[in-house]
C-alpha cells in the first residue's frame, strides 16, 4: 500500500498538514479529552471548585432510572428504525433489480430522501399526523383511535419512528441495490435449474449473499439512529411527553441546556464515545474482511 | 409486479412531501380546519413571499437570511473540508516526514466520534475563542473529521507511482505536480466529497441550535423549529410549511442533478 516515490523535505509536508491537525486538535482532542476528565470531577455549587471524584458520576449516572428509561428508549428506538428501513429498502431493492426497464429512474425517484435534513422529515411527518389538522392524524381521532403524539408516548414514538424510517429507507436502498447488482446472475440462474423457486432463492442464495451488506447497514442504521436523529427527536417532539421519547443522546444535550452538573453529563458523554467507537470497530473489522462494492 | 410495488415505494416516499408542497398553497385558516384539499390553493405567491421576506408571525426572520446563512455554512463545510483534507493527505501518501504515521492515525481516530457526543465541551471551545454566532463557529468544528482526508488517501493510492517519476524528470517541484498533475485527477473526487458535505452541512441540526442565539444567525432548518414550537393554535402551518419545502430544495436538487456523483461520495466516504 505504501508508496515508493516520495518527495523529500519535512518542512512542507508539515505545512500541508498543520491546518487539519490544528483543527482536529482544537474542536477535536480538547473537547474529548475535556470530556473524559470532567467526568472524574465534582464541582461545587457555585462552579468555583471541582475536586476528583474518581467513578462517582458514572455510578451516579447509572443509579439515575431515567437513564436506564433513555437508554430503553434508545434501543426500541434502533431496533425498529433499524428493521423497518432494512426490510423496506430491501423490498424495494430487490425489485428495482428486478425490472430492467425505468430501474434508473426508481432509483432517483427513491433516493432523493436522504437529502432532507432530520429536522424537516420530522416536521413533514408531525404535520400529516396532526392529531387535530394532520390530514393522516385527524381521520384516525375521527375513527377513534385516540392518537396524540403531544400527550401519549407511545404514538409520539410510533412518529419519530416512521419520520427516522423515511428519511434512511433511501440510503440502506441504495446499498442493497449495489450489493444485488454484485451478485452474479449465474448463481442466481444455478438455482433456478435447480428447481429452487424465486422465494427459496432470495432466502438460501441471495440473502446470504447480501449478509455482509445487511451487516454494515445495520451497524450504519444504529449510529444514524443514535446521533442523526437528534433533530427528528428535537424538532417533534422535544423528548416529551413526559421524556418518553429521550434517547440517551438527546439527554446529554437536555441536560446540559438545563444548566445540569457538568461531571454528570460529561460521564454520559463518555459512555456514548464507548458505544461509538465499540460500534464502528465492529464495522471496521467486518467491512475491512468481507465487504465488497 | 415488482412495477407496482415500486410504483407504491415512490408514492409514499413522496407523499409527505407532496402534502407539504400543499400546504404551502393555502392559508392558515384552510389548514387550520383539517381539510385541507389536496390540489393546490391559491396562496401560493403569498406565502412563499411572505416566508422569503418577512417571515413567520413569532420568528420575524425573512428565510431569505437563513437560507443564506444555510449556504454558507453548507458552503464552508464542503470548501473547508476538502482543502483540509486534500492537503494532509497530499503530505500523507507523498512526503517522508516524522511522524507521519502517528500523523495520520491522529487524524483517523476522529472518524469514531461525532460531535454529538463532545456537544457542551466543544461549545465551550468555541465560546472562549469568542466564535458564538459566528460563521466560523459554525464551520470549523464540523470539519474537524477524517472522512476527507481517507477519501483522498485512498484516492491517491490508486494513481500510478510512475505519474510521480515523470513528473519529477521533467522537473517539477512537489507544488507543480500537486497543480499540474495530482489536482486534476482528484477532479471527480472533489466533486463527489463535495456533494455529500454540502448535504451534511445543510442539513445541520444539533450545532447551529447550539451555538447561535441571534435570529439573524439562524440557518433554515433551525428557523423552522421556532416557528411550529409556539403555542400549538398560533402556528402558522402554511408558514411553516412553505419554509420547510424551501429548506428542502437545495439539497434535494443537488442529490437528483448530481446523483452520480451523490452515489460515489457516499459509498466511498462510508468505506
Amino acid at each position: 500500500m505504501e508508496k515508493r516515490a516520495h518527495f523529500s523535505g519535512w518542512t512542507l509536508p508539515l505545512l500541508l498538514i498543520i491546518p487539519q491537525m490544528a483543527i482536529t486538535v482544537i474542536f477535536f482532542y480538547l473537547p474529548a479529552s475535556q470530556a473524559i476528565w470532567q467526568s472524574f470531577l465534582r464541582e461545587d455549587a457555585f462552579g468555583l471548585a471541582s475536586e476528583f471524584v474518581g467513578f462517582e458520576n458514572y455510578s451516579a449516572v447509572f443509579e439515575q432510572p431515567e437513564y436506564y428509561r433513555a437508554m430503553i428508549t434508545t434501543v426500541i428506538f434502533s431496533t425498529l428504525v433499524a428493521f423497518f428501513s432494512l426490510a423496506v429498502a430491501l423490498l424495494f431493492a430487490t425489485q428495482a433489480d428486478k425490472s430492467l426497464r425505468g430501474g434508473h429512474g426508481f432509483k432517483t425517484l427513491l433516493i432523493w430522501p436522504y437529502a432532507v435534513a432530520p429536522a424537516i422529515a420530522g416536521v413533514l411527518w408531525m404535520f400529516m399526523f396532526h392529531p387535530t389538522l394532520g390530514i393522516l392524524g385527524r381521520p384516525l381521532n375521527v375513527m377513534g383511535f385516540n392518537w396524540n403524539p403531544m400527550l401519549d408516548g407511545k404514538d409520539a414514538m410510533i412518529l419519530l419512528v416512521l419520520s427516522a424510517t423515511w428519511k434512511h429507507v433511501s440510503y440502506n436502498f441504495l446499498f442493497f441495490l449495489a450489493g444485488l447488482q454484485a451478485i452474479p446472475k449465474s448463481v442466481i440462474e444455478a438455482g433456478a435449474i435447480d428447481g429452487a423457486g424465486p422465494l427459496r432463492r432470495f432466502w438460501t442464495i441471495i440473502f446470504p449473499l447480501l449478509s455482509p451488506t445487511t451487516f454494515f447497514l445495520l451497524v450504519v442504521t444504529i449510529v444514524y439512529v443514535f446521533f442523526e436523529t437528534f433533530g427528528i427527536i428535537d424538532a417533534v417532539t422535544g423528548g416529551g411527553p413526559a421524556g418518553q421519547t429521550t434517547t440517551l443522546v438527546y439527554k446529554v444535550y437536555a441536560d446540559g441546556r438545563s444548566g445540569g452538573d457538568l461531571g454528570l453529563s460529561a460521564a454520559q458523554s463518555v459512555v456514548l464515545m464507548v458505544i461509538v467507537i465499540a460500534l464502528t470497530a465492529v464495522q471496521f473489522r467486518y467491512v475491512e474482511r468481507k465487504v465488497q462494492y | 409486479m415488482a412495477y407496482l410495488t415500486l410504483v407504491i415505494g415512490v408514492i409514499l416516499v413522496a407523499f409527505p412531501v407532496y402534502i407539504a408542497i400543499m400546504a404551502s398553497t393555502f392559508d392558515t385558516a384552510t389548514i387550520i380546519n383539517g381539510n385541507m384539499p389536496l390540489t393546490p390553493g391559491d396562496q401560493t405567491l403569498e406565502n412563499y413571499s411572505r416566508a422569503l421576506f418577512y417571515g413567520g408571525k413569532t420568528a420575524r426572520e425573512p428565510v431569505m437570511g437563513m437560507m443564506i446563512n444555510s449556504l454558507i455554512v453548507a458552503l464552508g463545510i464542503a470548501f473547508g473540508k476538502i482543502l483540509i483534507s486534500i492537503l494532509s493527505a497530499y503530505a500523507v501518501v507523498y512526503f517522508k516526514f516524522p511522524f507521519r504515521k502517528t500523523a495520520f492515525w491522529v487524524i483517523f481516530i476522529t472518524l469514531m466520534l461525532p460531535v454529538e457526543v463532545r456537544i457542551y465541551p466543544t461549545y465551550k471551545i468555541v465560546a472562549d475563542l469568542g466564535l458564538l454566532d459566528t460563521y466560523s463557529g459554525l464551520v470549523l468544528p464540523l470539519i474537524a473529521s477524517a472522512t476527507g482526508t481517507l477519501l483522498f488517501r485512498q484516492f491517491f493510492m490508486t494513481i500510478p507511482e510512475e505519474l510521480l517519476e515523470a513528473s519529477k524528470i521533467d522537473g517539477a517541484g512537489a507544488f507543480r505536480f500537486f497543480k499540474d498533475t495530482l489536482l486534476p485527477l482528484s477532479m471527480t473526487t472533489i466533486a463527489a466529497l463535495f456533494v455529500i458535505q454540502f448535504i451534511y452541512g445543510w442539513n445541520q441540526y444539533l450545532w447551529p441550535l447550539l451555538i447561535t442565539t441571534k435570529s439573524s444567525m439562524q440557518t433554515i432548518v433551525i428557523g423552522i423549529k421556532k416557528m411550529i414550537t409556539t403555542t400549538d393554535a398560533l402556528t402558522e402551518w402554511n408558514i411553516a410549511m412553505t419554509t420547510a419545502v424551501l429548506a428542502m430544495i437545495p439539497p434535494v436538487l443537488v442529490v437528483i442533478f448530481m446523483q452520480r456523483l451523490f452515489v460515489k461520495g457516499l459509498v466511498e466516504t462510508e468505506k
